[in-house]
């Protein structure tokens, strides 16, 4: 017994022990430093852009006076921007995935084609923006249209789809499409009335986060010339558009010019983040709905 | 046949299939063209990879037969609308590294011990509140960060250190650190994670404390996916350019004052492309050259964090 | 009456012996529906079936039993050639079902599997309604007329003896059934597209013993129409439902004949042993 007690004041148990809950509070700060920041953030943006949303602000178009200034224009943009990613990531990302799971060969043609995609994941959003500036806006002679920056940030967010499809495609248990070849059904008829239907909440809860990344990116429009003028509202694939990212860009930029450029920006923010916060619920509400359900 | 003496009526279904079986050739050609089509859409991602390939090499090669590629790279100075321009690289390279410093060295230690909190400390109940609160500050665009930027943090270090400049790198540099938080505790927590249970209990059993088996046993087993996350944390950094376009303005300093206004590459190629720079110009060419070195850093950065990934995925 | 049947062209089934005189002599004495001559089966290196030679007849129950790694799920597999799911596996040898070789490249798995139904060790309806469940194999194969599937889906509910506790309910999702009545709607699901041959995996081993009577009683009601095999682990339910067992070990088959002679008196040291309870 004296020899544990010797023991334990050599080891210093207690200092070690209290050490230990110092640390832990440490950690635990530290966790919380980011979610404080995110709450200074949030309030930050609410005191000074609240006040500066009303319905006209909304609804109203572009102007030099920021009281007369609305941003549906950019709505209206980044709607249709929606418009262009949501069909050409779906059927390219599904495809891509069902190609890499279902299809191909494990090897290395699939190897290259999953190293691929995982790099293009890690490329910068501007070097998408010059891919799009050189193929689609000149190459293609589209200008800096809805469709080539629909397209731009498409191919952007299209390895984020890629990769959860796979994941949701590998998810849909073996025994199923089992089941359904035992009944002589095609690869196909499998894919199709199985494999599809059992994959599809959480390809879209994948799509849907895709498609916020895609809404929320300014720095390939920014290479495409995206403007921020008086231009009339986009009525189709091949109008010229601004989006919201790029309206809050321009008001920050030329707020140490104009002081309420800053309230402007702030306030598009708000509506941007409560875009952003629609869409994730939805995702959530289809992850939890259809969680566990084989 | 066995089939049909079990039903009622007088359907025969195999007999229904046969005969569909029969005029079904249509579907087959379909079917048969199924893989075809998914092999076309699975190349888009190659032909992305060429494309960008192709756009950033093709025009940088123009630039280069103007400005040697030795002056791009060891210049210090960057001129590009004087009457005679100079293309050195290395003011940018000096603003992507700084602020990419500034962000890892707010991001490492608060999201590394962020993981260490989760993943070593928290109850489960306490994790399930936390994790997805840290995954929201993952979502914000990064315009967002960047008005935040300019709008709160910059004014607020300027007010307690009155020599920083209105637009600076230091601000935009912590501001990315945030941004990255997320990612490097999440991918450090996976990493910790995975390190199988049976050590922390070996080295608790012993008496240590927790802190003691987490450092000394958690995360040296985890130490090469902590690493990768710090690398991939980097990468998102350099790579990140609204935060820095609008907080850090646009002049091309080549200095170490962190209280001074640095372009870094993103950031330069926003100024040149949404100016006019008219095609043709070594301007315009300029902006495929800092992009394709801006790229290769990148998709360094890359292969370096999943090669060290790898590594740590053979332990055990 | 099936495209497999139909054009019943002469496949070099083996090129052993078998003449096509020989093979009609054994049609016509037993009515032989599966005859497997020198399978053997390879997972990528292992050695998986080794040499098997069997006849499995018409209307019966044929029961395989072994020890778990024997084989005899790989053999079940090989009937509806759904082991080919695996990546790796190669065969030789020959399966001849109604005269023509099953292993030969020019047969279509689907016309194979659709008259060859098979129902699995865990219950796998899918996540759909009852009724859709029933009615995917139809629909798989172009039957769309409401009326059709309609009356195929009652009849094959019937069929496998859960009409009475569904027919209520049949736009539910099957998960909402218990493990016993899933495992009747994933026989029913076969039924629907009026196989020949019912392929059974260890059907009854996800069960509770009452699901597992019901199972059985089901069994022997479907053995008037339809052909059976059963691979099981239970041997007491092979001496129940089975007309002949076949005994397996290590990928080769030890013993066949019918079921109470097999169990009464076994010819081979091993399958005594097995039966027995003295390894396995």
């Amino acid at each position: 017994m004296e020899k544990l007690e010797a023991l334990h004041l050599n080891n210093k148990i207690d200092a070690r022990v209290r050490k230990n809950s110092i640390w832990k509070s440490i950690f635990f700060l530290s966790t919380l430093f980011g979610l404080v920041v995110l709450a200074v953030l949030i309030i930050r943006v609410l005191f000074q852009g609240m006040s500066w949303i009303d319905i006209d602000f909304i609804v109203g178009r572009l102007s030099t006076t920021a009281e007369n200034a609305g941003i549906m224009g950019a709505i209206l943009g980044t709607l249709w921007v929606m418009v262009v990613v949501i069909p050409v990531t779906l059927i390219i990302g599904v495809g891509t995935a069902i190609f890499l799971e279902l299809y191909s060969k494990k090897g290395r043609f699939q190897s290259i084609i999953e190293t691929n995609i995982s790099n293009l994941a890690g490329v910068p959003s501007i070097v998408y923006g010059l891919l799009g500036l050189t193929v689609f806006v000149r190459l293609a002679d589209l200008g800096n249209v809805v469709l080539a920056g629909g397209l731009t940030l498409a191919l952007l967010v299209l390895p984020i789809l890629i990769v959860s499809a796979q994941e949701a495609l590998r998810a849909v248990p073996g025994h199923l499409s089992e089941a359904s070849y035992g009944m002589g059904a095609t690869k196909w008829q499998t894919i199709r009335r199985i494999i599809l239907p059992a994959a599809i909440p959480s390809i879209l809860t994948g799509a849907i986060l895709a498609l916020s990344r895609a809404i929320g990116e300014t720095a390939p429009l920014t290479v495409l010339g995206i403007p921020a003028l008086l231009i009339p509202f986009p009525e189709g694939l091949f109008d010229t558009f601004t989006a919201l990212p790029m309206q809050i860009y321009y008001w920050t930029i030329d707020s140490s010019l104009v002081a309420e450029y800053a309230n402007l920006a702030a306030a598009t923010i708000i509506i941007l983040l409560i875009i952003l916060f629609l869409l994730n619920s939805v995702a959530i509400f289809i992850r939890n709905k259809y969680q566990h359900r084989y | 046949m066995a089939t049909n003496s079990n039903l009622n009526s007088g359907t025969n279904v195999s007999e229904l299939i046969a005969k569909n079986k029969e005029k079904k050739s249509l579907n087959n050609y379909f079917e048969k063209s199924i893989p075809g089509i998914l092999f076309l859409l699975a190349s888009i991602t190659v032909l992305t990879t060429i494309g960008i390939l192709y756009t950033l090499v093709s025009q940088a090669v123009q630039f280069f037969m103007e400005v040697p590629i030795l002056d791009f790279f060891t210049g210090t100075e960057l001129n590009p609308l004087s009457q005679n321009p100079e293309f050195g690289i290395l003011p940018l390279l000096n603003g992507t590294i700084i602020s990419s410093l500034i962000a890892i060295l707010v991001a490492g230690p608060i999201g590394l011990m962020s993981a260490i909190y989760l993943s070593e400390y928290a109850t489960d109940k306490v994790r399930k509140v936390l994790k997805p609160l840290l995954e929201i500050l993952a979502g914000i665009p990064t315009i967002v960060y960047g008005f935040f930027a300019f709008t709160f943090v910059t004014p607020l270090i300027r007010y307690l250190w009155p020599g920083v400049e209105a637009t600076n790198i230091l601000s935009p540099g912590i501001v990315m650190g945030v941004m990255i938080i997320p990612m490097i505790a999440s991918l450090s927590e996976d990493a910790m994670n995975s390190v199988p249970n049976g050590m922390r209990e070996g080295s608790l059993a012993m008496g240590t404390t927790k802190l003691e088996t987490t450092i000394k046993v958690v995360i040296p087993a985890a130490f090469s996916g902590i690493m990768a996350s710090f690398v991939l944390g980097i990468s998102r950094a350099i790579g990140e350019t609204m935060i820095v376009t609008i907080a850090s303005g646009s002049s091309k300093n080549f200095t170490f004052d962190i209280r001074e206004s640095m372009q870094t590459m993103t950031a330069f190629i926003v100024e040149v492309s949404g100016g006019e720079a008219p095609a043709g110009s070594t301007l315009h060419y300029s902006l495929y050259a800092v992009a394709l070195t801006l790229f290769v850093f990148t998709l360094i950065m890359n292969l370096l964090a999943k090669y060290v990934s790898r590594k740590f995925r053979e332990e055990y | 009456m099936s495209t497999l049947t139909e054009n019943k062209i002469n496949i070099n089934v083996n090129d052993t012996v078998q003449t096509n005189e020989s093979q009609e002599q054994i049609e016509s004495k037993s009515s032989v529906i599966y005859n497997t001559q020198n399978l053997d089966l390879w997972y990528t290196k292992t050695h998986a079936l080794k040499n098997i030679n069997l006849e499995i007849r018409e209307n019966e129950v044929t029961a395989i039993i072994g020890p778990s790694g024997c084989g005899k799920s790989t053999y079940i597999k090989t009937l509806n050639r759904m082991v080919e799911l695996v990546p790796g596996v190669s065969t030789t040898g020959a399966i001849s079902y109604k005269g023509k070789n099953i292993l030969d490249k020019s047969i279509k798995v689907e016309d194979l599997r659709t008259q060859v139904g098979m129902v699995f060790q865990k219950p796998n309806p899918f996540p759909k309604s009852i009724y859709e469940n029933v009615a995917y194999g139809p629909k798989v194969h172009g039957i769309k007329k409401k009326a059709i599937l309609d009356e195929i889906v009652e009849k094959s509910l019937r069929g496998a003896a859960i009409w009475d506790e569904v027919k209520d309910r049949l736009n539910q999702n099957a998960y909402g059934l218990s493990g016993g009545q899933q495992q009747r709607i994933c026989i029913a699901r076969c039924l629907a597209i009026e196989p020949d041959v019912l392929l059974m995996d260890e059907p009854t081993s996800a069960l509770d013993p009452i699901s597992t009577l019901k199972i059985e009683e089901l069994i022997k009601e479907l053995k008037k129409n339809y052909t059976i095999i059963i691979v099981t682990h239970n041997m007491q339910q092979a001496a129940r439902i089975s007309d002949r067992t076949v005994f397996m070990l290590n990928g080769e088959v030890v013993e066949f004949s019918e079921t109470n002679q097999l169990f009464s008196n076994p010819k081979d040291q091993r399958t005594e042993d097995y039966i027995t309870g003295r390894f396995g």
